[in-house]
Parts: structure tokens; sequence; C-alpha cells
């Protein structure tokens, strides 16, 4: 997803600490999730706080503290709205049996 | 926007405020034990209300669902009776492990799944999904795992079973303060050891002071976790437990009085390791995954043995116990243990020197789990009922990894633990122990009544030094519901210590201000862990553990008083991990109590070498006979008497009164 921010040259840039890692467990999509916060309302560990525009995905304020159990997903009235991603050094690696061809969780 | 601009808190804050409410019985913690114990409290006609730290519709370990419903020994299809199954799990543990819960689980665990089938849960195959696989009966539909034989272990669709229980809850009027995280009982005048009165906490979202008076109290919160690892950004994809599985239970309890036992058990464990890959997300032939066929890089099958080390040569003859035994309890050799059981229970596992053929070159490492060789119910069982109903794999797992193009019926996922030579586990140090994120572990001493030495103080699911899994948490939440409702009945609310509820105030909301040498709630954590690492790991001596109380009180003194919280939420980290310290403080002084060696606890003292002596095969029980002073004592093992004779009685005076409050609404 394009954060907004774009590169050239003379312009602003914020001194910003390190973002926490792995800072992405959970990808919204803008266009399929109306912000309806349940996901915000069912999650167990509380890493969203509810987006201050109106209709647009929640926040994740915390995403160092998500335990990946895939609640707001599986909760979500939406389909396609929140997909869950593992962090890079925890996806899970296979081989399909028939070809040898290796394969890792995308 | 992104996490890392800056967000306006988006609740009012109410810090400084107190919020009061009254009921009969009050609940601490809303995970599956919360809400059985919710549910049959309420049916008997008795006010509650739950207070949960995150949301009940799916706070817990075990909010996210369950795959197998074990030890129903009271099941129509079981070969083994309550008392069978309760006797091999405690004989398993060397004695070990409370007979009083892992009895009610026994008796109760059927009856318990009717319970939620009435309220909508799907526990047997209606659709004919599995007709002809040899775990299912044709009567009753109901589908088994692990031994087809005596048919103790039912497998069921459970991924919405907590939603269920929430709806329940609702529907009979029970009061839910989600977002409340427990932070102290309320003892009659304040005083220590006293009566529980009630219980103090803290909402995560507005910082108000919630008291809550009570004539009941159940302590259903999990077990402390975090004590010797943690890592602030590689933690959730890893942990068996969600990171708001703190203990807090454990450590509310010590600071009153309760008496604790077994809590110097820590183990090696196989998800403790912040690094460690999906639960039930790679290749293995254990628990939700078993009986799985493992192969290695050349598709060559790992040989499976049963007790008598015989090799087995087809899949099916992994599923029924060897000559001469009766039953099995779950196979796949037993990862939540530090030792292999009792061979006459010892189900069949992968053959056991494994790393010592690999290295002659018989095996040539990565190995896989190979579910495209396997019968099409049992694949069809492991992948989309087991790993999918399991809590944590519907989405993570099967979701997730069919999203990315893994199919069960053409991919082999791969194992990590052989690679590493560490046989089942993967790799970990020494010092990565876990206190019971996985097994038996210690926990609160109760009575048949499942209430422990404070009266009005009873306790649930995690936290009784049995059992750790979801059926457990249903059957003693349920059962501690009722019997906490009918002490109810005979205790008017006590009275409140207005000095105890000012204390509690200021300790609570103390980590709201910031000071110059501030630090994170992490910090502490990290802080915790690494004494813990040091001090109380897998070698321990006098002077070894002598220093982890001396650094722990040092932490307990100067650095908790600096640990900031910004927000209400950060406010329920920080009071977490005070709460990790006292669990930790708990596990240092039991560990010095017990002056042996024990094999069966993972428990080695340098200075006190021989393994299970005689005179030390019994339970340690430690308390706080003074704020500060710790008392210890120990108890037989056994000590809780004959079972049918204490349970009996009591469970037809549960069902009796639970009948006569309102009816549980149908679906």
């Amino acid at each position: 997803m394009n954060s907004g921010r774009e590169h050239s040259a003379g312009q602003q840039v914020y001194a910003e600490p390190n973002r926490p890692t792995p800072g992405r467990p959970l990808l919204f999509d803008p266009n399929v999730c109306n912000g309806c916060n349940l996901c915000v309302t069912v999650c167990p560990e509380d890493v969203f706080i509810p987006n201050a525009t109106k209709g647009q995905p929640p926040i994740i304020l915390y995403p160092e503290e998500c335990w990946y159990c895939g609640v707001c997903v599986d909760d979500c009235n939406h389909p396609g709205a929140i997909r869950l991603s593992h962090p890079l050094q925890q996806r899970a690696r296979w081989k399909r049996k028939a070809t040898g061809e290796h394969f890792r969780l995308r | 926007m992104s996490a890392n601009d800056r967000h306006l808190w988006p609740y009012p804050i109410r810090y400084g405020q107190t919020d009061t409410h009254e009921t009969d019985v009050l609940i601490l913690g809303g995970g599956i034990a919360g809400v059985w114990a919710a549910i049959s409290a309420r049916r008997t006609g008795a006010r509650v209300a739950i207070m949960e730290k995150a949301d009940t519709r799916r706070s817990g370990a075990g909010g996210t669902g369950v795959d197998h419903w074990g030890y129903a020994a009271d099941n129509p299809c079981s070969t083994i009776t309550p008392e069978e199954m309760t006797r091999a799990l405690v004989d398993n543990h060397f004695g070990y492990r409370s007979g009083i819960s892992t009895y009610i689980l026994a008796s109760s665990a059927y009856e318990t799944l009717l319970e939620l089938e009435s309220m909508g849960g799907k526990v047997r195959d209606t659709e004919g999904e599995f007709k002809g696989a040899p775990f299912r009966d044709d009567k009753t539909k109901l589908l088994f795992a692990y031994d087809y034989d005596s048919r103790y272990c039912i497998r069921v669709w459970g991924a919405n079973f907590k939603p269920l229980l929430h709806r329940q809850c609702r529907r009979l009027g029970v009061e839910l303060l989600d977002r409340t995280t427990a932070t102290a009982l309320l003892t009659e005048d304040g005083e220590h050891g006293a009566r529980v009165v009630g219980a103090m906490g803290i909402n995560c979202h507005t910082g108000a002071f919630v008291v809550v008076r009570a004539k009941a109290v159940i302590l259903s919160t999990n077990r402390p976790q975090r004590i010797f690892t943690f890592s602030s950004e590689h933690r959730g994809a890893a942990a068996h437990r969600g990171g708001s599985n703190v203990g807090n239970g454990y450590a509310m309890a010590w600071r009153i009085g309760a008496e604790f036992t077994l809590m110097e058990k820590t183990i090696r464990s196989p998800f403790a390791s912040p690094y460690s890959y999906p639960t039930y997300g790679t290749g293995n032939a254990l628990n939700t995954w078993y009986p799985c066929t493992i192969v290695d890089a050349n598709n060559k099958e790992v040989p499976w043995v049963d007790c008598n080390g015989l090799v087995l040569a087809t899949v099916e003859e992994r599923c029924h116990p060897a000559a001469g035994q009766k039953f099995f309890l779950m196979g796949g050799g037993n990862a939540s243990q530090p030792h292999p059981g009792l061979k006459q229970y010892a189900g069949p596992k992968l053959i056991p020197d494994l790393e010592e053929r690999m290295r002659k070159g018989e095996f040539t490492p990565p190995f896989y789990a190979d579910l495209t060789s396997m019968p099409w119910y049992e694949r069809k069982a492991i992948w989309g009922l087991m790993v999918g109903q399991e809590g944590r794999t519907r989405v993570p797992i099967v979701q997730t990894y069919e999203a990315s193009g893994f199919d069960p019926s053409k991919d082999m996922l791969q194992t990590y633990d052989f690679l590493r030579g560490q046989g089942m586990r993967e790799f970990m140090m020494p010092q990565e122990r876990t206190f019971g994120e996985i097994g038996v572990a210690g926990g609160l001493v109760t009575d048949w009544d499942l209430m422990s030495n404070i009266p009005g103080l009873f306790g649930a699911g995690d936290l009784l030094f049995g059992s750790q899994d979801h059926v457990n948490a249903a059957t003693t939440g349920r059962y501690a519901g009722a019997r906490a409702a009918l002490y109810a009945r005979g205790a008017g609310l006590g009275k409140l210590g207005a000095a105890q509820i000012e204390s509690e105030k200021n300790r609570a909301l103390a980590p709201l201000a910031e000071m110059p040498d501030s630090i994170d709630w992490k910090e502490l954590n990290f802080g915790v862990a690494r004494v813990m690492q040091n001090y109380c790991a897998e070698l321990k001596n006098e002077e070894l553990l002598s220093l982890a109380e001396t650094w722990l009180a040092d932490l307990e003194q100067n650095e908790v008083r600096k640990v900031f919280a910004g927000n209400p939420h950060q406010l329920m980290r920080a009071l977490d991990v005070m709460d990790i310290l006292t669990c930790a403080q708990m596990i240092v002084h039991a560990s010095k109590a017990r002056r042996a060696s024990s094999e069966v606890l993972s428990f080695s003292r340098l200075d006190y070498p021989e393994n299970d002596p005689a005179e030390w095969h019994k339970y340690i029980v430690i308390r706080q006979d003074q704020p500060g002073r710790v008392h210890t004592s120990g108890r037989p093992l056994g000590f809780w008497g004959p079972y049918q004779p204490n349970y009996g009685p009591r469970h037809a005076e549960n069902l009796a009164a639970m009948q006569a409050g309102p009816a549980p609404a149908m679906p």
C-alpha cells in the first residue's frame, strides 16, 4: 500500500524514530474497508485505534503487540478488507511433492 | 496517516475518576474459563459480572478456537472411565498435577460440550463429511482423535465457540466490564488473608479506576508469560498465548496471601522462543497434526514406533494402543513435558533416534509433513478441521497459507525442528525457558469447591496447576461458577477497606507520571527476563537463587517506579509487567523452597543433585502469611483425597442449582 510519501529534492523531511519491526502485521484495503471498527472492538491485544477520519481503516497503533491470531480478519464483515501478513522471518516454506518445487508464504 | 504519525487518544480520559459496581459473583478474566463460570453462576440466579482486559467476544488463549475436546471420558463412546482418565493423567505427571481439576475435566467434558451444542456449537459430523473414516461413530456422528479405540477425545468445529459463549453471556444478562484490567483483590476491611469482597481494576481505554464489590470472586486469568523470554518486536506470531496473558491472577492472589504450588516448575518449551514459527504452522506430527507422516528430503518416510519400540507399518496403526495397552494418552511424543511420561500411557511416535540416524546418513534433512500421502480422511481432519478450528489457525495458518498457494493434497510443509537436530523441539538456549506456556504448570491451591485458602476466592482454568487446554478451562469454569454462586448465597457483601482502595489507586495510576529517567514497560520486562535467565534457569543453586531474589527486589525498588505510561493502553501493559515481576518472584521463592532436583519437574539444583528423592516427592506450597513474608509448607501427593465422593455430591448440587435459575436461551 502506498503511504502517500514521495521523494523529491528540497522536500520536507521529518526526523523520525525507527518504526517497530515487524511493522505491518495486517494490511487493509481501503477500497473494501468501510471503517466500521469491528476489528478495533474484538482485537484481544488492543493494537488498533479508530481512524480519526470516519470511514477509513483503523490505525495499527501497536503493530509489535499483534498476536497474529486473525480474529480481526475472521470477524470482519467485509471480505478482503483486512489481510494478515506474517513477519518475514516467520513465513513457513513448503515443497510440491510431484515437482520438487519450493514455495514460501507470501 | 500511519502509526508513525501522532494521534490524539481516541477515548475520553478519566484518570483519577472511580466507577463502582456491585454484584454477587465477580469473574476476573473473561476467557474460556471466565465465560463458562459466568454462564453457570448466572444460571443459578446469581448476579454476575466479568472484568476482562480485552473484549469478551474473542479474548483469552482459547478465544480463537478449539479443535479437539480432550479427556471427555464421560462421552457415550469412551471405553475408559473418568476415574481411569484422571489417574492416567495424574500418574503420567508422577502425581504433580491437580487431581481436582483433572477429575472435573474428565467427568464433565462431554456434559459441557452438550451445553455448548445447545448454544449452536457444531460438535458432530451432521453433514456426513467424514463418512467412512475410522474415527467416526456413525450412531452419534461424533469424530474422535488420537486413540480410535478408547474414543475419549472428540474433534469439534470450535473456531466460533467463544463468540457463542459471549452471546450466551449477553442473553443471560451477565454484566461485561470489557477493556478493564483487574489489578488487585479487595479483602474484608483491607486485611491481609481475609475474605475476598471484590476487586479493583483500570479501564484500558479511559484510565478510570474501577471498584467492584462482590460476595465471591473467581480468578480465571491466564498463566504468567514472558518470565524468561521477551522480545519487544518479535513475539506475537510465535507465542502460544497472547500478550495480554501475563498471570495477573497469580500476582493479585499472591499479594493477599493465597496459596500456590508447583511454581518452581519451568520447562524448555517448543513454543516459547520469540523466533519460533507460528504455532501449528510448520510440519510436525504432534497434537493437532497427529498422526501426520514425516518424510525426509528424498521423500523417505520416517518410521513410527509404538510404546514397545515396534515399528508400525501403516498410518492406521498409529491410532490404536499397543499390545497390552488399554489406551494411550495423546500420541506423537509429548512436547509439553520435560520427561517422556509413563510407558503404559505412551502413544505411537516417530523413531526416537532420528537425529542419530540422520547423522549416519540414513535420512537427509530437511524434513516435511506429508499430508499428500495420508488417507483422505486424515488429511481432511488435520488440515481444515484440526488445523483450522484449533486456536489461532483458521486465519493465520489455513487461510493465509492457502492464499499463498499451499495445497495439502500436493504440498509438503517443512519442519524445522529436525533440521537443527533437536528432536521435536526447535532449538533453544538452555536459559530460554517458559513457565507454563504449555503443559502442566504451577497454580492456585484449591479445595473441591475450587476455592482457595482465602474465603470467597475461587479459581478456574489455567491457574489450577492442571491441564492447560480449552476443555479444562470450560469444565472448571463451569464448575467454579456454580460453586461460587452457591457460596455467595450465604455470604453478604463485605466491608471495604478505604486505605486498601486508596493505596491501590495510587499504585495503579503511578506510571502516568513521567520522570527524567523514565523507562517504558518493555524495558522492565527485559530486565526481569534477564534476571530469570541468569539466576533461575536450567541450573539452579542457593547462591544463584538468592541473587535472583536480590536483583528482582532491586528492580521492584528502583525500576518499577520509573515505568511510564503515556495512555491507558500503556498503563495496562505497565501494570502487566509489574505482575510479571511478582510472578517471577513467586517462581524464585518456590525454587528456593524445593531443595532437591527433580527430573519430572525439569528442576535441577546443583547443590541438591539427587533426582526426585522420596522425601521430596511432594507439593511445595508457598504463600505470604503477611505482606512481604513467604511461608512455605509441603503437601503430600494426592492431598485432594478420593475423587467421586468429593466430586459427585457437589456436581449434583451444581446441576440442581443451575436448573433453578434463568433458562439458557436457545439459538
